[in-house]
C-alpha cells in the first residue's frame, strides 16, 4: 500500500503540488479584498502553470539539450521546447504583472486605495 | 413548376415605391411639401400602370416574373405574378393613389406634424405589399411580410404620444412575435420538405410530414397571417393602432397589412399546404371556426362602440375572417369569394374609413352619438358613407354581395350549413352597427341645430371618397368592370382546385 | 508577395512601433502612420483572399523551418474572411478615433494609436497561426493592448481594465494549461500536426481534460455566458475611440481559435465531441437569453450593446455546438454580421456622445432631427440585430435555425426564436427612444447650427460602412457563405 503511494508520489506527485499551486492562486485571485494580493495570486498561478511545464519536460536520465560530442542520441537529452516555451511564458506573466502594477498605481491614484470596497465605493462618482 | 418567362416588370414594381420612399426621408425636410407629395404620385402613377399592364398576361395563365439572386443557398429571391398576386396588387396599387390624394387633404387639412416620415413609410409600406404580391416562394415572401410589419410602426406611432406608443409596442409584440413563429415554421417546413415555392393546390404532401408535426407547423405558419389579419383571439393590436392618423388607419384595414394577413394565410393554406394537407391536419378546421367565431363576436362588439373609428375597426376584423372562413372551407366557389372579398372589403372599408377621417377633419368629431344630423353639413361624405354601409351589408347590386355569395356558394358546396347561417347573420349584424349612423347622420329633427351650413371636406379628399364609393356600386353590377379582378379571382380559385375554366 | 501573410502583420506591428516615436515629431504623425499601416493590411488581406480562393489555402513558414518544427501561418477562406473584418474594423475605428484624441498629449495620442495597431495585429496573428503556443503569444499581445485601451476610458475604465486583467490571465493560463496537456500527448505544437496525432492515439480522457480548460479559457475570452462577467463594464468603460474595435472584433476571435480547436484540431473522431457540443449548446442558449434578459434592464446603451454582445456572441457558439455546415456557415456569418452591427452601433453611439456628451438612453428623446442619418443607420443596426431580412442578422439566423432543423435539434431554433423577441424589446426600446420619445434638451459639446447637424466626416464614415456591409453581407450572403463552405466542407459534422 505504501509503496504503491510512493510510486504515484514519485511519479506524478509534483502535478499534484502544481495544481495545488494553481487552485491556490485561483482562490486567491477569487477572496482576496486587496488588489495588490490579487494580483500576486496571479503571478502564482502563472507559475504553476510554468512549472507544470516544466515538469513533463522532465525525463530520468537526461541531460540539458547542449549537443555534446559522445552524446548522439535524443533519447538522453531532455526535452528543450517546453523549456524555450516558458521563456515567452515568463515574458509574457513579466509583462502582464507590468500592466497590472501600472493600473494598480493609477487606480491609487484615482481612488486613494487599493482595497476592493473603497474602489467599488469610489467608482460611484464616476459615470 | 410552370416555367416563367423573363420580365422585370414586378421588380420594378417592388422598387419604384421603395426608391420613392429613400428619396422622401432623404429631401423630405429640404423641398417644398408639393415637390414631396410629388414624389409619391411620381412613383404611384407608373406603378399603377405597369400593375395593370401585366394584367391580360395573368389573365392569360401566363406566369411572367423573374429570379433576382440567389438570397440564401438554395432559395432565390424570385418574383412572379399569378391571379392571386394580381389581384392583391391592383387592389394596393390603385388604393395607393387614392389614400395618397386623401393623405394630402386629411394631413394639411388637420395640420400634422411629421409628414415626412409618413409619406416615406407609407412608400416603405407599398414597397413590401407589392414584393408581397409578387413573391414566388415562401423566404421572398417573409422577407416583405417582416418588412411590412417594421414599415408600419412609424405610422402607427405617428403621433409620438404615451398612447400612440402603446399602440406601437402593441402592434409589435403581437406582430413581431408571429412574425418569428412563422420564420420557425418555414425553417422545419423546408427541412422536411426541402421546397419553398408557391405552388397553386400546394406542395405538401400529406406523408411529408410526420402528424402531430404538421398540426404545428401549420400552425405556427398561419399564425402570422392571421394575427395581421386580426383573427380573435389575436385582434387586440388592431383597435389599439386606431390612435394612428385616419389615412393610416384606411391603409392598415383596406389596403397594406390586414389583407397582407390574410393574403398570407391564403399563401400559406393554398399555395403551400393546399387543400389536401390542410384537411389531412385538421387545421383548415381550426382555421374555419377561429373565423366564425371572430365574424359574429366581433360584429356583435362593433354595436357597442361609440367612437366611429373604433366601431369600423371591429367591423374590419369581422370582414377580414369573411377571408379566412372562405380560405379556410377549401373550395373553389369560397377560395374565389376570399380572393375578391379582399377586392371588395378594400373599396367598402377606405370609403368608410376615409369618411370618418373626413368628419373628423371637417367637424372634429370622433364619436357617433356627436354626429346626428350630420348628413345636412356633409351631405355627398355620408352618401358615400351608406353606399358603403349597405356593401358591406352585402345587399345585391353592391361588391360585398358577389363575394359573400361564392363564400356562401363555397360552404353549402361543402356542406357546412352553420357557415351559411354564419354569413347571413353577420350580414344583418352588419346592417345593425352600420345603418344607425347613417339613420343618426339624416336624422330631420336635428337638421339646423348642429351642423347649420353646409361644408363638405376638402376636395383632395372628398374625390377620393367618391372614386372608392364609386367603385363598390360598379364592381357590385359588374365584377369583371376595368380590371377583369373577379375573372382573376375565379382563375386562381379554379387553379388552386385544379379544375379548368 | 510570397510573404503575404507575414506582411498583413509586419505592417501593423512596425506602424505600432513607430507612432511612438513619430508622435515626439508631431502629435498626430504616428497616428498617420497607424491608420495607413492599417489600411495596407487591409488591402493586403483582400487579395490574400482573392488568392485562396483561387489557389487554396495557404501555408506560410516562417524562417524556413520545417512544419512540425517551425511556425506555421496557415490560412483558408475562413480565416482570411476573418482578416479582412478586423483589418476593416481596424481601419474604421482608426479612423474614428481621429475625433477622441485632442485633448491628450503627444505620448498619449501617440500610445493609443500604437496600442490600436498591436490590437488589430494580436486579432490578425490569432486568425491567422497555425501553432497553438503562437496563437498564445498573439492571444497575450490581444490581451494586454486591450487591457491598455480600456484603462484609457477614464476613472472607471482603469479600474475594468484591472479586473478583465485578472481574468484575462486566468483565461490565458487556462488556455496554457490545455495547450500543455495536449503537447504532452502528441508532443507537437503545430495545428494539422497535432490533430493527426490527436487521431492515431487513444487519448479521449486527456483531451476532454484539455478541452474543458480550453472552453473555459475562449470562453472568458469571447465573453461566453458563465464567463461574461469582466465584459459589460470592460465595454462600457473602454476608450470611446477603441470600443468599437474592441467590441466588434475582439470576441470573435476567440470564438473562432475555439471552432478551430473543436474541429480542425479534434475533429468529429473524439469520443466525447458530442457531449462537449452538448455543453457548447447549452451555455449558448443559457447565455442568449440571460444577456438579452440582462440588456432590457439597461439605461446606458453602452451597457445594452454590452449585453446584447453576451447574448449574439452565443449564437455564434451556437452554431458551433449545432455543427452542420450550414450552421457552422451561419455561426461565420453572423460572427461577420455581428462584428459591423456591434462596431456600427457602437460608432453610431459614439457619434452621439461626440456631439451631446451622453449616452444615457433617456437623452436620445428624437435625436433623429438633429441627426437622421446617425438615427437611421441605428436603426438599421438595431434590426439587424434582431434578425428582421433583409439585413444580415436574418440570414445567419436562418442558416443557424437551418443547420438546427438539419440536425434534428427544434429546441434550437425556438430559442433563435425566443432571443430575437427578447432583442426586439430592448432594440425597439433604443429606436423608440431615438424617435418617438420627447425632445429632451441636450446640451452640444461642440457649437452647432439649426437644424441637421450630424457629426464630422471621419465619424460618418466608419458609421455609414458599418451600415452598407450589413445590408451587403445581407443581400449577397450566398457569395460569403460558398466562400466559407470551401474550407469548411471538410471538417463539419
Amino acid at each position: 500500500m505504501m509503496t504503491q503511494i510512493e510510486t504515484i508520489l514519485a511519479g506524478k506527485g509534483i502535478y499534484f503540488l502544481t495544481l495545488l499551486l494553481l487552485t491556490l492562486g485561483l482562490y486567491g485571485i477569487i477572496v482576496s479584498r486587496n488588489y495588490m494580493k490579487k494580483l500576486i495570486c496571479m503571478n502564482i498561478m502563472q507559475v504553476a502553470v510554468i512549472f507544470f511545464f516544466l515538469c513533463f519536460a522532465q525525463k530520468n536520465s537526461g541531460t540539458i539539450p547542449v549537443a555534446m560530442k559522445h552524446i548522439v542520441h535524443a533519447v538522453e537529452y531532455i526535452n528543450p521546447l517546453p523549456h524555450g516555451l516558458m521563456l515567452t511564458a515568463i515574458v509574457v506573466s513579466l509583462g502582464t504583472t507590468g500592466v497590472g502594477l501600472a493600473l494598480l498605481t493609477r487606480i491609487k491614484e484615482k481612488y486613494g486605495s487599493i482595497e476592493e470596497k473603497d474602489i467599488i465605493e469610489g467608482e460611484k462618482q464616476f459615470r | 413548376m410552370i416555367l416563367t418567362a423573363l420580365d422585370y416588370r414586378p421588380g420594378i414594381i417592388v422598387l419604384l415605391p421603395l426608391i420613392a420612399s429613400c428619396l422622401i426621408y432623404v429631401l423630405g425636410e429640404h423641398i417644398l411639401p408639393n415637390y414631396r407629395e410629388a414624389i409619391t404620385f411620381a412613383a404611384a402613377f407608373p406603378m399603377a400602370a405597369l400593375v395593370y399592364s401585366m394584367i391580360p398576361a395573368a389573365l392569360a395563365g401566363k406566369e411572367i416574373g423573374f429570379t433576382l439572386l440567389e438570397i440564401v443557398k438554395g432559395v432565390p429571391l424570385q418574383f412572379s405574378v399569378d391571379a392571386a398576386g394580381m389581384i392583391f396588387a391592383c387592389v394596393a396599387s390603385t388604393l395607393w393613389i387614392v389614400t395618397s390624394c386623401y393623405s394630402i387633404g386629411y394631413m394639411r387639412g388637420h395640420g400634422e406634424k411629421n409628414q415626412t416620415g409618413y409619406y416615406s413609410a407609407f412608400a416603405m409600406c407599398l414597397t413590401a405589399t407589392m414584393g408581397l404580391c409578387f413573391s414566388a416562394n415562401l423566404l421572398t415572401f417573409f422577407i416583405f411580410f417582416e418588412v411590412l410589419t417594421v414599415a408600419t410602426y412609424p405610422l402607427v406611432v405617428h403621433y409620438r404620444d404615451e398612447e400612440g406608443t402603446r399602440s406601437g409596442r402593441k402592434y409589435l409584440a403581437y406582430t413581431l412575435i408571429s412574425g418569428q413563429l412563422f420564420f420557425a415554421g418555414i425553417v422545419i417546413l423546408y427541412s422536411f420538405t426541402g421546397r419553398m415555392d408557391f405552388v397553386p393546390g400546394g406542395f405538401v404532401n400529406t406523408g411529408d410530414i410526420p402528424m402531430p408535426w404538421m398540426l404545428a407547423v401549420f400552425i405556427l405558419m398561419i399564425g402570422a397571417g392571421i394575427v395581421k389579419a386580426g383573427v380573435m383571439p389575436l385582434h387586440s393590436w388592431l383597435p389599439a393602432a386606431m390612435v394612428a392618423p385616419t389615412p393610416v388607419s384606411a391603409l392598415l384595414h383596406a389596403v397594406a397589412v390586414v389583407k397582407a394577413g390574410a393574403f398570407c394565410t391564403l399563401r400559406v393554406v393554398l399555395y403551400v399546404f393546399g387543400p389536401e394537407a390542410a384537411r389531412f391536419c385538421h387545421g383548415s378546421e381550426i382555421l374555419a371556426w377561429m373565423a366564425v367565431a371572430t365574424i359574429l363576436i366581433s360584429s356583435l362588439i362593433a354595436i357597442r362602440k361609440d367612437n366611429l373609428k373604433a366601431r369600423l375597426a371591429f367591423s374590419t376584423v369581422g370582414q377580414l375572417s369573411y377571408i379566412i372562413l372562405g380560405i379556410a372551407i377549401l373550395s373553389p366557389f369560397a377560395a374565389t369569394g376570399a380572393l375578391y372579398h379582399i377586392v371588395a372589403h378594400a373599396f367598402m372599408k377606405i370609403t368608410l374609413f376615409m369618411c370618418a377621417g373626413a368628419i373628423f377633419v371637417t367637424t372634429h368629431r370622433k364619436n357617433i352619438s356627436e354626429m346626428i344630423g350630420i348628413g345636412r353639413q356633409m351631405p355627398v361624405t355620408m352618401t358615400c358613407f351608406t353606399l358603403a354601409s349597405l356593401a358591406v351589408a352585402g345587399f345585391p347590386f353592391f361588391v360585398g354581395f358577389t363575394s359573400k355569395a361564392n363564400i356562401i356558394m363555397g360552404a353549402i358546396s361543402m356542406g357546412q350549413p352553420f357557415f351559411v347561417a354564419t354569413l347571413i347573420v353577420s350580414a344583418l349584424l352588419a346592417l345593425t352597427y352600420l345603418m344607425p349612423v347613417v339613420l343618426l347622420a339624416f336624422k330631420r329633427d336635428f337638421y339646423n341645430s348642429q351642423f347649420p351650413v353646409k361644408k363638405e371636406a376638402n376636395l383632395p379628399m372628398l374625390i377620393p371618397i367618391m372614386i372608392t364609393a364609386a367603385c363598390s356600386l360598379i364592381l357590385g353590377v359588374m365584377p369583371n368592370f376595368g380590371l377583369h379582378l373577379y375573372g382573376l379571382a375565379a382563375m386562381a380559385g379554379n387553379a388552386i382546385f385544379g379544375l379548368s375554366l | 508577395m510570397k510573404n503575404l501573410p507575414a506582411y498583413i502583420v509586419l505592417l501593423p506591428l512596425c506602424s505600432a512601433l513607430l507612432s511612438l516615436a513619430l508622435s515626439k515629431i508631431h502629435k498626430h504623425l504616428g497616428r498617420d502612420v497607424v491608420f495607413g499601416a492599417l489600411v495596407g493590411s487591409l488591402v493586403l488581406s483582400v487579395v490574400q483572399l482573392v488568392r485562396v480562393i483561387q489557389n487554396g489555402p495557404i501555408h506560410y513558414i516562417f524562417g524556413g523551418y520545417k512544419i512540425p518544427y517551425g511556425i506555421e501561418f496557415s490560412v483558408d477562406t475562413i480565416n482570411a474572411v476573418i482578416v479582412i473584418m478586423v483589418c476593416m474594423l481596424g481601419v474604421l475605428s482608426c479612423m474614428f478615433a481621429f475625433n477622441f484624441d485632442k485633448n491628450g498629449d503627444a505620448l498619449q495620442v501617440g500610445g493609443a494609436y500604437t496600442m490600436h495597431a498591436l490590437l488589430v495585429l494580436g486579432m490578425v496573428g490569432m486568425t491567422m497561426t497555425g501553432d497553438v503556443f503562437n496563437l498564445y503569444v498573439f492571444l497575450e499581445i490581444t490581451s494586454l493592448t486591450a487591457y491598455c485601451l480600456i484603462a484609457m476610458g477614464g476613472s472607471r475604465g482603469i479600474v475594468s481594465a484591472f479586473r478583465y486583467l485578472l481574468v484575462g490571465t486566468v483565461a490565458a493560463t487556462f488556455y496554457l494549461l490545455g495547450v500543455g496537456i495536449l503537447y504532452s500527448v502528441t508532443g507537437t505544437l503545430n495545428m494539422s500536426d497535432m490533430a493527426a496525432c490527436l487521431k492515431q492515439g487513444n487519448n479521449d480522457s486527456a483531451m476532454l481534460m484539455a478541452m474543458m480548460f480550453l472552453i473555459s479559457a475562449f470562453g472568458i475570452k469571447m465573453a461566453l455566458f458563465p464567463f461574461h462577467g469582466w465584459q459589460p463594464s470592460a465595454y462600457t468603460h473602454a476608450h470611446t475611440g477603441a470600443r468599437p474595435l474592441i467590441a466588434g472584433a475582439m470576441g470573435k476571435i476567440p470564438a473562432y481559435a475555439m471552432f478551430r480547436y473543436l474541429y480542425c484540431i479534434y475533429g468529429k473522431d473524439f469520443k466525447y465531441f458530442r457531449y462537449v457540443l452538448l455543453i457548447i449548446g447549452v451555455i449558448s442558449v443559457c447565455g442568449m437569453i440571460y444577456g438579452s434578459v440582462r440588456a432590457m434592464a439597461q439605461k446606458d446603451i453602452r451597457k445594452v450593446l454590452a449585453y446584447s454582445s453576451v447574448a449574439q456572441i452565443g449564437y455564434i457558439s451556437l452554431g458551433f455546438a449545432i455543427g452542420s455546415p450550414l450552421a457552422l456557415a451561419g455561426a461565420f456569418l453572423h460572427m461577420l454580421g455581428h462584428a459591423f452591427m456591434k462596431g456600427g452601433l457602437f460608432f453610431a453611439a459614439g457619434a452621439i456622445s461626440w456631439k451631446y456628451g451622453t449616452f444615457d438612453l433617456n437623452d436620445f428623446g428624437r435625436i433623429y432631427k438633429r441627426m437622421p442619418f446617425t438615427a437611421g443607420l441605428l436603426t438599421v443596426g438595431a434590426l439587424s440585430m434582431i434578425g428582421i431580412p433583409p439585413t444580415v442578422g436574418f440570414f445567419s439566423k436562418w442558416y443557424l435555425a437551418c443547420g438546427a432543423a438539419q440536425t434534428h435539434e427544434y429546441v434550437y431554433i425556438f430559442v433563435l426564436v425566443l432571443s430575437s423577441l427578447l432583442n426586439a424589446v430592448y432594440f425597439f426600446k433604443v429606436i423608440e427612444k431615438v424617435f418617438v420619445q420627447a425632445d429632451k434638451n441636450r446640451k452640444p459639446l461642440h457649437p452647432e447650427g439649426k437644424g441637421v447637424t450630424e457629426a464630422p466626416i471621419t465619424i460618418m464614415i466608419p458609421v455609414v460602412t458599418c451600415i452598407l456591409m450589413i445590408l451587403l453581407l445581407g443581400v449577397f450572403n450566398v457569395k460569403v457563405i460558398d466562400i466559407l463552405l470551401i474550407s469548411l466542407k471538410g471538417v463539419a459534422l
